[in-house]
Parts: structure tokens; C-alpha cells; sequence
């Protein structure tokens, strides 16, 4: 079993004629991902080197009705990103994975509205994220697959590698993966914590849940409250930033600690409060998790 | 993205926010000069000279003056330019004033809070207004919340009038003042959108005993990821208020920031970053930067990088924490080979590699005859670091 894509997934690259969205189509095509259009204003009837067998479309609204896509990946660059997303939405595709990093908060606000508004169905994940995988199923976006192992710990993440290494070290603990969800570390995004951990609450594959968050806002604490009421899997999470000065933007748009919000030891309390075991460094999250399944 | 004062007052300003009569110097000579035509262009004798750096709190740092006579504001100018400001937001080194912003001043009336920012927990903008406006609003906020009056702007309609109405009425203002806060609100937010702003605070927003309502103050961030819309914006850079590696950094498209401690670390991803400094200091050490290499990097990238970290004369051993995903192994191995043999390696340097073509990474690093210390996993690494930092002392 898993949460937002399977086998089930049937995928539309958007900017696969670039650099980026080329090179990771081969990637999710060698992993096994359906990858059934490429998708570039301008690109129709294209032929992607190493990717003639996929069917490049200029709209989204031709790779779900000619290819039958239902999901789609954004490597779209900044400028033209949410209005790539949105098009997706119009276009009748359920799941939205945006990996692009560099979205202006201002573009985000708006996509985020009419998406609530006008698709509400619709699931974005990201942007400015590493994806969506499903080991042994379905890898959608930039992580790399071969670190993951199918199995019951549904992982939810705001930081792309951090996610590689609570993967890489469960998977040395031979705990495997329902699915990893790298929600991203922007302020307005789409799927946040609190959506990730109702799928994996519901999800009869997912037996047990590890968290990552950061410094930043406060979804880590609501998010807490969440578990605490609703969740009956166990859950380990992990908090990164625990040392990052006041005021300073750590390359996450979301990563910053400003008037006291924020901080890591809040985030930690929260958690703490709510039952969860909380990793005390980084290079110990796999083994927290175990402990608690033990 | 920050600027100063006087250039978020010019900006506004060019909305039809308003602002007091004001003029920006960088030499003494210009400040001098400026008082008289202040004094002119104001109607009043009275004028304030303030300083300006990025930091906040400048006014309880002495750099801000308010002066009743030119005598005395060409007293303060002097005092001022070229001082070491110290403020809570500068670090106990304070900051060198190399400009100054002449003013007018204001018969005020009353000191409003005003601030503009984005609630991650909706996704949308909100407007914050106070009348507890010049102090500290954080304490106002925590002490006091029901004393701050916040309104959502809707994304499809943008901030709305009787919403500038509704406020006026919150904040007790009626009248002239009433009207007033009305136009300047309908500039004020529009500025912000336009120019993808991810923070305006005017603090103190304030009504004049003449029913005016004026920006007193204006601290504005930009939207980083929005610059490419604004290329005007990058003439406002001021280089006296960005730490030079920063700056090397950012021609490279690099994410670096100057910490205090010594030891370098060069890593992949803001997370994993910020968790390689967290677990530096859970084995004793200190950070000295932040650095994300980012997914995408060159082997001249992460030369760059190297160098970056090296050039910090406080740097007593480097720690390179590597989980390749996109960005390959051996990729890294490349670019810091390179580095060391154009700059040299005078401290003990840790790598750690992990992910896409591992193998090939760690047999190039093995095979290049660099002196270098190979870490098992992340704690093992950070373990090193700080043990080779110690030693090297």
C-alpha cells in the first residue's frame, strides 16, 4: 500500500525538454515510474533524447486526454512555475508535484487560493521539494531511488537530503518505506504536515511514521497537536536548525527564525508534549524510530 | 533582499505613501548641506538625523538624533557619521554609520504600529496595526495581542477600503486622520505587492497635530526568489552591509552565512546544513558557517565553495557532509580536489560521502594523495571535525 503515487500513477513531466526535467524523466523511467508524456509550451512532437518513447504535448490538457496522465511533476523554471501548476489543475490531474525551488511567495499565495477554491480535490506537494516516492512502485521527482527499501514507515519531510538520510538509515535498520513525501521548505506551500500524516493515519500500509521539520513557523507544533489527538501509529520525528542564529535565512525561504517563532526547542517541547520521540541529532533518527518499534 | 530607511521611504514615496521631507547623504559634506534645505523644504527648524544601517534598534544606540537647531543637527551629523553603532541587532561589534538620512521634523501627534507580512499558517498577507507604535512590538504582541488588530488581504481582491475603515476605527482614528490611513494603506499595500515584498514594517506609523498620517520610519524586505522581477532593486545593494563571503558566495549562487565558530563546513541541502552545524555543537564544536552547495552544483562550484570556507582566517578544520542525490559524489570529489590543489589545505579536512556514485567519489579522493580524513557517516564526521578543530588550535 502507499499514499499519493503508485502504480497506479500515470505521469506528465512538465519542462522534460529542459536540462532537469530531462535528466530526472530517465531516472523515474529506469526506476519504473509511468511516465507517459512529456509536457513543453512550444515542444510538441518533440523527441527527448533518451526519452523517444515518452510523447512530448505544448498542454497538459493533451497529455491526460491522449496519454491518460493523472499526475504531474513540475521542473518548470521560477517565472513560469505557477502558472504550470495551474494549468495542471485545469487540466483535470489529481496529484501536483512541484520540485521547482525559487517560486515568488507572491505566485504561491495566488495558486494556492484558486486551488483551494476553484480544485479543491486536487493534492499539491511543494514546490521547492525533492517529491513523492513509493519504493519498489513509483518515484516522482529528485531523490535517488536506490537508497530506499518497501516497507511500513510512511516519512514526511520540509528538507530534501535530510530526507535521504532518515531513508538511507532506515533502510540500513531494514525498516522500509510505505511512501517518503518531501513536502518542501517554502512558506506557502501545498501539502503540509498535517495532510501527510492523515494519509499515512489512514493508510493500512504505513505502520509507523518519522517526521522531519525545521525551524520556521509553527506547522511542526500544530502538527504535534494533530498526532496527538488523531494519530495511533507510532510517530519519531527530528528537528534540524537547533543551532541557527536569529533573523538568518538558511536557504530555505521557510528556514528562519524571526522574533522568537520558530525555534527549534519550541518545536521540540511540542513534540515532546504529544508523545512523539524526538531524535537528538541527526545521525540518529533511524535508530530512534527503531527504538520506538522495539 | 534588505535596504535602508531612506531608500524604502523613496519607494514608498514613489506610491504616494507618505513619507516626511528627507535627504540621503554618504559624506559629512552631503549632510551638511542637506540640513538647510531640510529645514526649507519642511517648514520647520527642526530636523532628525538618523543613521543607517540594517539594523533595527538604532534610536537606543544613539543614531538617531533629533536636533532643534542646524547647530545642533550639524553636531549630530559629525557625532554620528562614521560611529560604531551599536544596537541589540548588530552583535556586540556594532556597525560603522556611513550614511545618514536628514529629516524633517513632525509635530506628532500620536505613534502607530504598521506591519505587513505573510501568515504561512492561511497562505495569504495580513495587515498588523497597533497603537502601542515606536516600542517594541513583539512584547506588545506577547504581553498584550489583543492590542494588535490583524486583517487577512484576500488574493482575489487585494486589500479593500473598508477594510483601511475598519482599522481606523480599531486604532481610534476618525476624521481626517481616518481618510488619511485609507490612502495610505491603498498605497502602502500596494507597493507591497508590486514589489514582491516579503516584509514592510512602518514603526512608527504617525498623525501629526495637523490630522496627517506619515511613515516615520520604513524597514522593507524583498522576496529573494523574486528578483528576477526587480532587477532595479540590485542598485540598493549596500556592500558595507553584506559580509564579503556573502557576497563571493551569491556571484556563485551559493547559500552561505558567516558563523562564529571554526569549523568550515561545506554540505548539500538547507536541512541537512543546518543539521551538519546542530551536530557539530552536540559534539562540542562550533559551526563556522552555513553552506548549501545546493542539488545542482559543478566541480567549479564546489571549487568555489572550498574557497569560500578556506578564505575565513577563523577555520581550524573543514567537515564536508555530502548525501548526493542529484548532486553526484563525485562531482564533489572533483571540485574539492581542485581546490586543494590550487589554494592548498592547511587544516584537517573531513569528508563524508554518501549517495549517487559514492564509490567513485571516495576512490578519486583516496587516489589523489590529499590528506584527508574519511568519515563513515555523519555523526563519525562531525565526531572528527571537531577532534582535528581542537588539535589544530
Amino acid at each position: 500500500m502507499s499514499v499519493l503515487v503508485g502504480y497506479d500513477t500515470r505521469l506528465v513531466v512538465h519542462g522534460m525538454s529542459g536540462s532537469a526535467g530531462s535528466f530526472h524523466a530517465k531516472q523515474m523511467v529506469e526506476y519504473g515510474t509511468k511516465v507517459v508524456a512529456g509536457m513543453t509550451p512550444g515542444k510538441g512532437g518533440f523527441k527527448v533524447p533518451g526519452l523517444e518513447q515518452v510523447p512530448m504535448y505544448d498542454t497538459v490538457a493533451e497529455a491526460v486526454t491522449l496519454a491518460g496522465a493523472n499526475t504531474s511533476v513540475i521542473y518548470v523554471p521560477p517565472p513560469a512555475a505557477a502558472d504550470s501548476i495551474l494549468e495542471a489543475a485545469a487540466a483535470g490531474i489529481d496529484t501536483i508535484i512541484a520540485i521547482t525551488e525559487g517560486i515568488p511567495a507572491r505566485d504561491m499565495i495566488k495558486v494556492k487560493y484558486v486551488l483551494d477554491r476553484d480544485f479543491p480535490h486536487v493534492v499539491l506537494v511543494g514546490p521547492n521539494c525533492p517529491g513523492v516516492i513509493t519504493p519498489g512502485q513509483c518515484k516522482v521527482g529528485i531523490m535517488p531511488g536506490y537508497i530506499h527499501k518497501p516497507g511500513g514507515v510512511g516519512v514526511v519531510s520540509r528538507s530534501g537530503t535530510l530526507t535521504y538520510e532518515v531513508v538511507h538509515q532506515l533502510t540500513a535498520l531494514g525498516l522500509g518505506q510505505s511512501t517518503a513525501i518531501g513536502i518542501g521548505g517554502d512558506p506557502v506551500k501545498g501539502t503540509d504536515f498535517i495532510d501527510a500524516l492523515m494519509l499515512f493515519a489512514e493508510d493500512p500500509g504505513t505502520s509507523s511514521i518519522f517526521m522531519i521539520g525545521e525551524i520556521g513557523g509553527d506547522s511542526e507544533e500544530r502538527a504535534a497537536a494533530f498526532i496527538k489527538e488523531h494519530v495511533k501509529k507510532p510517530v519519531a520525528a527530528f528537528i534540524g536548525g537547533q543551532t541557527a542564529p536569529p533573523g538568518k535565512r538558511m536557504g530555505h525561504a521557510g528556514a528562519i527564525i524571526s522574533g522568537g517563532k520558530g525555534a527549534a526547542a519550541d518545536k521540540i517541547a511540542a513534540l515532546k508534549e504529544a508523545g512523539i520521540a524526538v531524535s537528538p541529532t541527526p545521525a540518529e533518527m533511524g535508530k530512534t524510530l527503531a527504538k520506538v518499534l522495539a | 533582499m534588505k535596504i535602508h530607511e531612506y531608500q524604502g521611504k523613496q519607494l514608498l514615496k514613489k506610491y504616494g505613501v507618505p513619507v516626511p521631507v528627507g535627504i540621503p547623504a554618504t559624506s559629512v559634506e552631503d549632510a551638511l548641506a542637506a540640513i538647510p534645505k531640510v529645514q526649507q523644504d519642511g517648514g520647520t527648524d527642526i530636523v532628525v538625523v538618523k543613521a543607517q544601517i540594517h539594523a533595527g534598534g538604532r534610536g537606543k544606540g544613539g543614531g538617531v538624533k533629533v536636533a532643534k537647531t542646524r547647530a545642533d543637527a550639524e553636531e549630530a551629523v559629525k557625532k554620528i557619521f562614521g560611529m560604531q553603532l551599536i544596537t541589540p541587532q548588530t552583535g556586540p561589534e556594532g556597525k560603522k554609520v556611513q550614511r545618514l538620512l536628514i529629516e524633517q521634523g513632525l509635530a506628532i501627534d500620536h505613534e502607530y504600529y504598521l506591519g505587513m507580512l505573510l501568515d504561512r499558517a492561511t497562505g495569504k498577507n495580513v495587515v498588523m496595526a497597533s497603537r502601542e507604535g515606536g516600542m517594541d512590538i513583539e512584547e506588545v504582541a506577547e504581553k498584550h495581542p489583543e492590542k494588535i488588530f490583524r486583517l487577512t488581504i484576500d488574493p482575489a481582491t487585494g486589500w479593500q477600503d473598508w477594510q483601511s475603515r475598519s482599522l481606523a476605527k480599531s486604532l481610534g482614528l476618525s476624521g481626517k486622520p481616518a481618510q488619511e490611513l485609507g490612502v495610505f494603506l491603498r498605497a502602502l499595500t500596494r507597493c507591497y505587492d508590486d514589489m514582491d515584498c516579503s516584509m514592510l514594517e512602518i514603526n512608527p506609523l504617525v498623525t501629526t497635530k495637523d490630522g496627517r498620517v506619515l511613515a516615520l520610519d520604513a524597514k522593507i524586505n524583498f522576496d529573494d526568489n523574486a528578483m528576477f522581477r526587480h532587477k532595479e532593486l540590485e542598485e540598493w545593494r549596500d556592500p558595507n552591509e553584506e559580509d564579503a563571503s556573502e557576497l563571493e558566495a551569491k556571484k556563485w549562487d551559493l547559500s552561505y552565512i558567516a558563523l562564529e565558530g571554526n569549523i568550515g563546513c561545506m554540505v548539500n541541502g538547507a536541512g541537512l546544513a543546518m543539521s551538519t552545524m546542530d551536530i557539530i555543537k552536540y559534539y562540542g564544536g562550533a559551526p563556522a558557517n552555513f553552506l548549501d552547495v545546493g542539488g545542482g552544483a559543478t566541480a567549479e562550484k564546489v571549487t568555489a565553495a572550498f574557497k569560500i570556507i578556506t578564505s575565513d582566517p577563523e577555520v581550524k578544520a573543514i567537515f564536508v557532509n555530502i548525501f548526493g542525490g542529484i548532486m553526484k559524489c563525485d562531482t564533489i570529489a572533483q571540485g574539492v580536489i581542485t581546490a586543494v590543489k590550487e589554494v592548498g589545505l592547511k587544516v584537517p579536512l573531513v569528508v563524508r560521502l554518501e549517495g549517487t556514485n559514492v564509490e567513485l567519489g571516495k576512490k578519486m579522493l583516496a587516489d589523489s594523495g590529499l590528506d584527508i580524513v574519511a568519515a563513515a557517516d555523519m555523526a563519525d564526521g562531525a565526531q572528527k571535525a571537531v577532534a582535528a578543530a581542537k588539535g589544530s588550535k
